[in-house]
């Protein structure tokens, strides 16, 4: 099978291309990316990627599927279908399902059920502690030989410093990553926004910035004791990204994530108390966010994760207190990581990084996160110029709780090819297309 | 006819409102604290109307002074008290909403202890809702019944100085009263204990609360003290080491009292404890207005009841009757 995605503007920053090229994925893989004048061969499909732009299938490091345990809120399916209709070629599953990802089975489920979707490539991340209690390891070499590609304890981070220690040189054995959700449990417990102005207008709870800075902190001191791979998930603070940065410079092999409503929202938006405003790491003031564009724009901030958590309608209904932290974001978050190209924080190629190349490298996916030659024919086409309207009830996704419904954008997905298949087309592809033919044979 | 001052569908806090509503809402007030002076306390101004008090916090004195208020103005006045389980498994307030609203209430009167309950009854009930204290947000009725105390005692309070004493961090007394008062002119000091004073607060408000560690600084040549009430049950973890302690450094003693202003009013809005937050001597003392707080509070939430559930029909004179000239006056100069 020959798919040639022709006449598109190719961005691989892994392969320094920033230009016209087409590419030629046959049977999964990538065969070849040619010049504009190199001969095309005639037995392949062809997907004209006329006035868009082509890139390394993006990659999610930070999703929550809810399969096994809670398939009301989400599936693997759905969540996957959701994660395709957004861009995403692959997308990392969190372990705090129902059973947690803390054992071989589990991890082997959650990859069968990945490939029995047929959308986007999932990969499961297990749990750093059994039952992610923060008590005793999980059998982190059994979870990798069926397929994990990091640790994480999200949800639940691990709140001792020796258990943290021991979790980092344990990971280093598999060369696993450990990914970390920071958050000191004795400064953030019981908070449900940010601590600041807002949350004393709000008579909300809550949580101190320091509670994310002091455990970033923690983590980076223990990077460089154990010589071990930590990613910091959702840094939503200036102090976490000042670590990351500092630790960057020591040479710590330390990386981290921002998601998107983290550096589009401040804490402000909670003013109605709309649950779907409700998220840990909370929204916060705007000077954390400045640091988090700040960081976006120096290359501290490594990758752009959605922490895409879909809760039902009914739990979100809850008084403000009440109600789950998380919103969905796979099929948002391009979106507004046009807004940062727009603004002028980040350009195309550093959008891709952000995307696709630095998630690759941050979780080991061989063959991601790159169009070389054998390289898995994952590509996101993108249209920076589409205007569209994201609306929650049409989201494939089983859930709809987000605070973006309605949100206006410039610049999307318009498709979706995963191992050479193509899994997510733009409804109005064709005429997205034909309009861009028709420009550029206006111009010439 | 003069364009009703006060709109608003719901009274969820203070924050929102405009001077003019406020001073609406306290006008409208002193205008009904006469019915409570009659022989007989009722006027026909909610006949035929139905106020559910919902309560999700246990409340003696709000949801008396709402009921008593409900029934001065004639309304049928039915109360819920929901046992409070914080996790309660039952039914949702979103479920709790519905089925009241199916029975066509004209208002509801809602204390809860989230903050935010009200604003998620306001989205989805058609019934005006108003709010009787939510979490650590906002006492509307409170606030307006402090005003209006301060108000029949200093005449002004435009240029007050005031101090707010204690639990500042859980307390939606404090943070209705910063809004209200500084809407009005006043200016806010706050104090107590490190651990309950935030400093955000000291930017709550454009006009800015003026923190102070010490309750002696706090009172100096203030016009009104307001003790907060040390509300145990709110607080999760040790804010302080002991009431003892608590007691001897931020309860308002004989010898705050001579730092303030010599004709300054003590206010609370209680229940209080004695001998915690505030002495004896100063509680039953003469400065001390803490019933007057309690009677106003009738005053209030009728205006407020009669502003959400009825008003806009007719003037208010038209339905409590012929009026002392004072009060009338009073009313021309706000003009």
């Amino acid at each position: 099978m020959k798919l040639l995605i022709a006449n598109g503007y190719l961005i691989d920053p892994s392969l320094g291309i920033n230009g016209g090229r087409d590419v030629l994925i046959v049977d999964g893989r990538v065969a070849d990316v040619l010049e504009r004048n190199d001969s095309r061969p005639q037995d392949a499909e062809v997907f004209d990627a006329t006035g868009l732009i082509v890139a390394p299938g993006f990659i999610d490091l930070h999703v929550h599927l809810r399969e096994p345990g809670q398939e009301y809120k989400e599936t693997i399916a759905t969540g996957a279908a959701a994660a395709v209709a957004g861009g995403w070629t692959s997308v990392c599953a969190m372990p705090n399902t129902d059973p947690i990802n803390d054992n071989p089975a589990v991890t082997r489920f959650v990859i069968e059920q990945g490939e029995e979707a047929q959308l986007a490539n999932v990969f499961p991340i297990g749990a750093i502690t059994k039952q992610s209690a923060g008590k005793e390891l999980a059998e982190m070499g059994e979870m990798k030989k069926a397929g994990i590609v990091a640790v994480s304890d999200d949800g639940q981070p691990v709140p001792s410093a020796g258990m943290m220690r021991r979790a980092m040189e344990y990971a280093r054995g598999f060369n696993l990553p450990v990914v970390d959700h920071c958050q000191e449990h004795s400064l953030s417990a019981g908070g449900v926004m940010h601590e600041g102005r807002w949350s004393m207008i709000l008579g909300l709870k809550g949580m101190p910035a320091a509670a994310e800075e002091a455990d970033a902190l923690r983590d980076c001191v223990l990077a460089k004791l154990t010589k071990a791979r930590v990613h910091l998930a959702h840094i939503s603070t200036r102090g976490a990204l000042e670590a990351v940065r500092r630790a960057k410079e020591l040479g710590l092999r330390v990386t981290c994530e921002v998601a998107p409503h983290h550096w589009t929202l401040t804490d402000q938006a909670v003013e109605e108390y709309d649950t779907n405003t409700k998220m840990n790491p909370p929204l916060r003031s705007p000077d954390h966010v400045g640091a988090l564009l700040e960081g976006l724009r120096d290359g501290t901030i490594d990758a752009i994760a959605t922490d895409h958590a879909p809760h039902h309608q009914d739990e979100k209904a809850l008084e403000f207190d009440q109600a789950p932290f998380g919103i969905i974001g796979l099929e948002t978050a391009v979106g507004l990581a046009f807004d940062l190209v727009h603004q002028g924080v980040i350009d195309l190629v550093r959008l891709v990084q952000l995307c696709s190349t630095n998630p690759a490298q941050i979780f080991s996916l061989a063959g991601r996160g790159s169009l070389r030659r054998d390289a898995w024919g994952d590509v996101t086409i993108l249209d920076p110029e589409l205007d569209w309207t994201f609306e929650a009830s049409r989201s494939r996704s089983k859930s709809r709780n987000t605070p973006f419904d309605k949100r206006r954008f410039t610049g999307g997905p318009v498709a979706t090819i995963v191992a050479g298949k193509t899994v997510y087309v733009h409804p109005k592809l064709k005429e997205i297309t034909a309009g861009k033919r028709a420009e550029l044979a206006q111009r010439r | 006819m003069m364009q009703p001052v006060f709109n608003r569908k719901h009274l969820l806090g203070i924050r929102e409102l405009e001077v003019g509503e406020i001073n609406h809402l306290l006008d409208t007030a002193e205008t009904f604290r006469d019915v409570s002076r009659r022989e007989i306390k009722k006027v026909p101004a909610l006949r035929g109307r139905t106020v559910i008090n919902l309560f999700f916090e246990p409340s003696t004195r709000t949801r008396t002074s709402f009921e008593i208020a409900a029934k001065r103005l004639s309304a049928d006045a039915v109360n819920i008290s929901v046992a409070n389980s914080s996790v309660s498994k039952g039914e949702t307030l979103l479920d709790t909403a519905r089925n009241l609203e199916a029975m066509a209430p004209d208002c509801i009167v809602i204390r809860h202890s989230m903050a935010g309950a009200p604003q998620h009854l306001a989205k989805i009930c058609s019934a005006p809702i108003v709010n009787a204290g939510d979490g650590a947000h906002e006492h509307p009725t409170q606030a307006l019944l402090d005003a209006l105390t301060i108000r029949e005692h200093k005449k002004h309070i435009k240029g007050l100085n005031v101090a707010i004493i204690g639990d500042i961090l859980h307390s939606r007394v404090a943070r209705s009263n910063i809004y209200l008062l500084t809407k009005l002119g006043a200016k806010v000091r706050i104090a107590g204990p490190g651990t309950l004073v935030p400093a955000e607060f000291a930017e709550l408000v454009e006009q800015g609360v003026r923190l102070e560690q010490r309750i002696e600084d706090a009172v100096t040549g203030v016009d009104v003290i307001m003790i907060l009430r040390l509300q145990r049950e709110r607080q999760d973890t040790a804010f302080f080491p002991s009431m003892r302690e608590y007691a001897v450094h931020y309860g308002l003693h004989p010898e705050h009292l001579a730092l303030a202003h010599p004709e300054a009013i003590v206010m609370h809005p209680g229940p209080i404890n004695r001998g915690i937050e505030i002495s004896s001597e100063i509680a039953d003392g003469s400065r001390s207005l803490i019933l007057d707080q309690v009677s106003n509070g009738v005053a209030v939430r009728m205006a407020v009841l009669y502003l959400l559930a009825g008003g806009g029909r007719s003037e208010v004179e038209e339905v409590i009757g012929p009026k002392s000239n004072g009060k009338r006056k009073h009313r021309e100069t706000r003009g």
